[in-house]
């Protein structure tokens, strides 16, 4: 018959069956084994994570006063595949933008190297912080613009014109930022500068999510799993910061005109009361949409006003140096309270000469610090490198001395709780090994012992040394936050750290430092109400000297202690002493005296010319 | 014989094993309805408002509907096959004339609240002329007449389906070629039909991409020309047995074509497609020369087949080039050449997305996204198989292609059991039109075959279609069931 001829066909249509269905499983293993880009194709299809922003944050200073806040403003946020139809014309004419600015930002948008999370199923942002009335234009417009919809977000308003540098501001996150930390997707925000930053982490808060889901045209078809799985946003930490404004302001208020820094610390606890930089600028310049252009405005000042000179300035402490000399030589054995050195006019070895002004000699430790002189602290510091019964050479005894220097806090950053700090400079053995190929002794680095020559330091750590006199031989590490709200400060920011002195010999040097008040260098700084403590320097520069103050103030309860740079201020007299007296009698006094006021008001309008030369 | 003796013998005689897969793909298919028409907002899968609700009574009356086609004996359908063809085929006609005309289509016919599509119908009537005819005593399929009849009984219903604008549908009528292949067809005819279809899709696939810089030579030339060789050098083997012809086109075409390509990878690039092309025509030559030598007509199909094979391209090409913007886009983006996710491409990557999402075992009853929000079009009816890529995952996906596999062996080996040409050949064509179904829905989804709209049977939502296949199925059933009887009656 036939058909068994045929019979064998039917192996033929079953192993065609077998065939189709075995490429067909080998081909859903692909597509559902293989890789996970499907599964998130269709997680971003189907799910919509509606990004509901915490607020930030607030920041308040000591007192409570409220310093930074926020306000409500209005993201214009597109999803690409979204965009259909759209009007460009009508589009750019509501928002008041031109053809030319959507094209950019529209290409921004899709640029892969500017916006690395681009995905054209998510938000992206298309024009940031509009305010409530621009945004009202456009949101009666809004349902004719597919694609593009809004996101309510916070902007910070500060409700201060002082302490910019500390308080930093908030903008976009930057490309780095998001690729170094995934909880920041582009059009963010991030603390750029100063507390905002290096407290971003308390403030910002955590944002919340929500997922929909989301239909094939687009339409919200309620929550995934009943909301389940949404987060609520979790609201920034509010800070309250050791800063008291009224100090601030007042500090901001004298040094206008001028170039330098201020920083005041309550010794105790080493909450920073002030710091002011100078120049400096209005915090609310930075606000909104403004702040890219005005930020390169700025930083091609000249006067580099957005350097913060209070931590990032390194200068020569001058005379205010001594005190840490003092301490040394007293803790070293070198010389003792009793202990007295020549000076005319200044300090004469061979061919070398430190010059000094008239004043009685030869004179004792106290006297001395009174006085400034040079005279004293040259033969110290010639005696203590000199003496080979202690140090086997220069170079130990070098080390000696650095090490009395960073215990003081010097040479390294104190670790404030900002986002950069200098650490200034304290020359050690190999440098000047290096420098003088090992021939040196104590005549070629003498200038280190009255704060010039290698020494730098930063205007906070010229005022923590004044806390360490005031807390008569420890400091704590200064901070600008005193307390988060419903969090703690850092265990690092409450450390004390002890410097090699004892208590007896900061209390010789305290007592030059008050003499200095009651008649020394410092006598301006004289009150009836508290015994101030002082100590100027007048740093020596290539151009005019700068003026210098460091002191702390009352005598034996110390609640302030200052730091006054005035570049190229002169005598430390001139403007150091009466700008740390004020500042001293508006924290302890909580106002100045009538007097004290007209002083300030004449403080305030000096200016100091200093031209435009690059510094 | 008393009727309740066989009935008995009938109810004893089933073939439970696919009564039993049927039941399995039916219910199957009911829950991924589910799946795929559940509203989240509203969620009411038993409610006749829902797909799902409407769904299960297609079911039962097709339970219903086997019940009654198990009563229905063989000699109705043997007697009366001409008579259901020559009135399906007058039904269709009248479709083509009364029918609405819904989404372009005219196949539908309104009755009342439900409408129905003959053209889903006209299947089994199709299968019973093709196994009634060549069930006649002395029929040979290689009496050309005979076979042009054959053809025709298929052609006829393609013509009218495809002036209903139901493309789709009458291709399965195609598959009726595979049953006439199990009857004796010459396997020459569906390899060419393959080879015409590879051709076509490398050719056109590949014709940009060049092999390498050594091989300077479009892709879909250089392989369609290879594939000429060797399909030409094959056949002229197997239909004629020569092995002198096979040594000579071996050693001589193959080998001066690798050398060729030896010479232009390590000595000088030069197009190799040129000599392929001579080497194609040389073939031809040789094997007219040998038809002419042997007095054998087989060497000039093979001669006809190498000569079409080898102008393929260059034809294909030339037409390609001249189709309508939108028809060469169609193709384009089925070939996988163009990303078109908006637009023709948009159905196929988003049922991608959905199976792809599924990953091993799924997402769970009820909890696919993609195709409960509408990414997936036609997402209860033609790419229904998404639903069950996307909730059930590979395991429950694929466990859908194993059960039809054995569905499908199963009516294979029910079909070869028949004493009849008539039954085998029914049996053939059910099975051919559920694997064609298969083929192609299924292929569909996974972006491996052209977007057709046409059904996965039992899966697909839709009364005509499961009533179709229910029909279709079960009348074969019935006629396997009577082989016990035929036996002792005779």
């Amino acid at each position: 018959m036939a058909r068994s001829a045929f019979e064998s066909r039917k192996y033929v249509i079953g192993g065609i069956a077998f065939v189709i269905v075995v490429t067909y499983i080998v081909r859903l293993a692909f597509l559902q084994l293989g890789s996970e880009e499907y599964k998130t194709n269709a997680d971003n299809n189907a799910f919509f994570d509606n990004i509901i922003f915490p607020s930030r944050g607030v920041l308040y200073d000591r007192n409570g006063e409220l310093l930074v806040y926020n306000q409500l403003a209005y993201d214009i946020m597109v999803v690409m595949r979204e965009v259909e139809g759209l009007d460009t014309l009508d589009f750019c004419n509501t928002l008041g933008i031109t053809k030319q600015d959507f094209d950019e930002r529209m290409a921004v948008i899709k640029d892969r190297n500017r916006n690395p999370g681009y995905s054209s199923y998510t938000q992206q942002l298309f024009i940031g912080q509009m305010s409530a009335k621009d945004f009202s234009v456009f949101q009666e417009k809004m349902y004719r613009f597919r694609g593009f919809s809004v996101r309510e977000r916070c902007i910070r308003r500060y409700a201060t014109e002082h302490g910019a540098h500390i308080l930093g501001d908030v903008a976009e996150v930057a490309p780095s930022d998001i690729e170094r930390d995934p909880y920041y997707s582009p059009g963010d925000y991030i603390g750029k500068q100063g507390v905002e930053r290096s407290y971003e982490q308390y403030l910002r808060g955590e944002k919340g999510v929500q997922i929909l889901l989301r239909d094939a045209r687009g339409r919200i078809q309620g929550h995934y799993r009943n909301g389940a799985l949404d987060r609520k946003p979790v609201p920034g930490k509010n800070l309250t910061l050791s800063l008291d404004i009224k100090v601030q302001e007042l500090g901001e208020r004298l040094m206008e005109g001028k170039m330098g820094a201020i920083v005041a610390i309550e010794p105790k606890t080493g909450e920073v009361l002030c710091m002011v930089s100078a120049p400096s600028y209005d915090p609310r310049l930075l606000e909104g949409k403004e702040r890219g252009k005005r930020m390169i405005e700025m930083s091609r000042d000249p006067m580099k006003p957005m350097l913060n000179r209070a931590i990032l300035g390194t200068y020569p402490p001058g005379s205010t140096f001594k005190t840490s000399q003092a301490l040394t030589f007293l803790q070293e054995g070198i010389i003792n309270s009793q202990t007295l050195y020549p000076c005319s006019h200044g300090f004469h070895f061979g061919s070398l000469k430190v010059g000094c002004h008239a004043h009685a000699a030869p004179l004792a430790i106290e006297p001395a610090i009174a006085t400034s002189c040079n005279s004293y602290f040259c033969w110290g510091l010639y005696h203590m490198f000199g003496n080979r019964r202690k140090y086997k050479n220069v170079q130990e005894a070098m080390t000696t001395w650095k090490d009395y220097m960073v215990s003081m806090g010097f040479g390294y950053k104190l670790g404030i709780d900002m986002p950069s700090e200098a650490r200034g400079m304290i020359p050690n053995a190999d440098y000047y090994d290096n420098a003088h190929k090992f021939s040196w002794s104590a005549l070629s680095v003498i200038s280190i012992s009255i704060g010039q020559g290698e020494v730098t330091l930063t205007p906070l750590q010229i005022a923590n040394l004044g806390a360490t006199i005031a807390n008569r031989g420890y400091y704590i590490t200064p901070h600008v936050v005193k307390a988060i709200e419903g969090g703690k400060i850092a265990d690092s920011l409450k450390v004390k750290h002890k410097t090699l002195v004892d208590p007896k010999n900061y209390e010789i040097v305290v007592n030059g430092m008050r003499r200095s008040v009651l008649g020394g260098t410092c006598h301006a700084a004289n009150n009836p109400w508290y015994e101030v403590c002082g100590k100027t320097g007048t740093a020596q520069n290539r151009g005019h000297d700068h003026s210098v103050f460091m002191g702390f103030a009352p005598k034996d309860d110390p609640k302030i202690a200052v730091a006054v740079y005035v570049e190229n201020g002169g005598w430390g007299a001139t403007y150091g002493v009466p700008i740390g007296a004020l500042l001293m009698e508006q924290y302890i006094n909580g106002k100045l005296s009538e007097d004290s006021e007209r002083k300030a008001e004449e403080i305030q309008h000096k200016t100091i010319g200093y031209g435009t030369r690059e510094r | 014989m008393a009727q309740g003796n066989d009935n008995a013998t009938i109810f004893k005689s089933i073939d439970w094993m696919t009564v039993c897969l049927y039941v399995i793909l039916i219910t199957w298919g009911w829950f991924s309805v589910c799946g795929a028409s559940y509203d989240f907002s509203h969620p009411d899968v038993f409610g006749f408002g829902s797909n799902s609700g409407k769904q299960m009574i297609w079911a039962f009356t097709s339970f219903a509907l086997a019940g009654v086609l198990l009563t229905i004996e063989k000699k109705f359908y043997d007697m009366g096959a001409y008579v259901i063809y020559g009135a399906m085929i007058l039904l269709l006609i009248v479709t083509l004339v009364i029918a609405p005309d819904t989404k372009g289509s005219r196949s539908w016919i309104p009755l009342g609240p439900v409408k129905l599509q003959p053209a889903e119908f006209a299947k089994f009537a199709v299968a019973l002329c093709l196994g009634k005819y060549m069930d006649r005593f002395n029929f040979n399929m290689h009496e050309t007449k005979e076979f042009f009849k054959l053809v025709a009984i298929i052609c006829v219903p393609i013509i009218i389906i495809i002036c209903q604008k139901e493309t789709g549908t009458a291709l399965v009528y195609f598959t009726f070629f595979m049953v006439l292949y199990r009857e004796g067809m010459t396997g020459s005819l569906l390899f060419t039909a393959f080879a015409v279809v590879v051709y076509f899709v490398v050719g056109i696939r590949f014709c940009e991409d060049t092999v390498s810089v050594n091989l300077p030579v479009i892709v879909g030339e250089f392989v369609v020309q290879l594939l000429c060789m060797i399909f030409t050098t094959f056949m002229t083997w197997i239909y004629t047995g020569n092995k002198t012809a096979l040594k000579v086109m071996i050693g001589a075409g193959w080998g001066t074509v690798f050398l060729v390509i030896l010479f232009s990878v390590y000595v000088i690039p030069f197009n190799v497609c040129l000599v392929m092309l001579v080497v194609n025509l040389l073939f031809v030559v040789y094997l007219i020369g040998l038809a002419v030598y042997e007095r054998l007509f087989r060497y000039v199909l093979i001669a006809v087949f190498a000569l079409m094979s080898t102008s393929f391209f260059y034809i294909c090409h030339t037409m390609f080039d001249h189709l309508a913007d939108h028809q060469r886009i169609r193709i384009e983006v089925l070939l996988g050449m163009k990303e078109d996710l908006r637009g023709a491409g948009y159905n196929v990557n988003q049922a991608k997305i959905a199976i792809g999402s599924g990953g091993l075992y799924g997402k769970g009853f009820l909890n696919g996204t993609q195709t409960k929000l509408k990414y997936v079009p036609e997402q209860d009816t033609d790419f229904i198989f998404c639903t069950v890529g996307e909730e059930e995952g590979f395991v429950g996906s694929a466990g859908v292609l194993v059960v039809y596999l054995l569905f499908i062996w199963r009516l294979i080996a029910v079909a070869e059991r028949q004493t009849d040409t008539f039954g085998r050949v029914y049996g053939y064509s059910v099975l051919c039109i559920f694997l064609f179904h298969l083929f192609i829905n299924v292929g569909m989804v996974l972006g491996l075959t052209p977007v057709i709209g046409i059904p996965l049977p039992f899966f697909s939502y839709g009364g005509s279609s499961l009533w179709g296949f229910t029909l279709l199925l079960f009348i074969f059933l019935r006629m396997d069931a009577e082989r016990n009887m035929k036996r002792t009656t005779f």
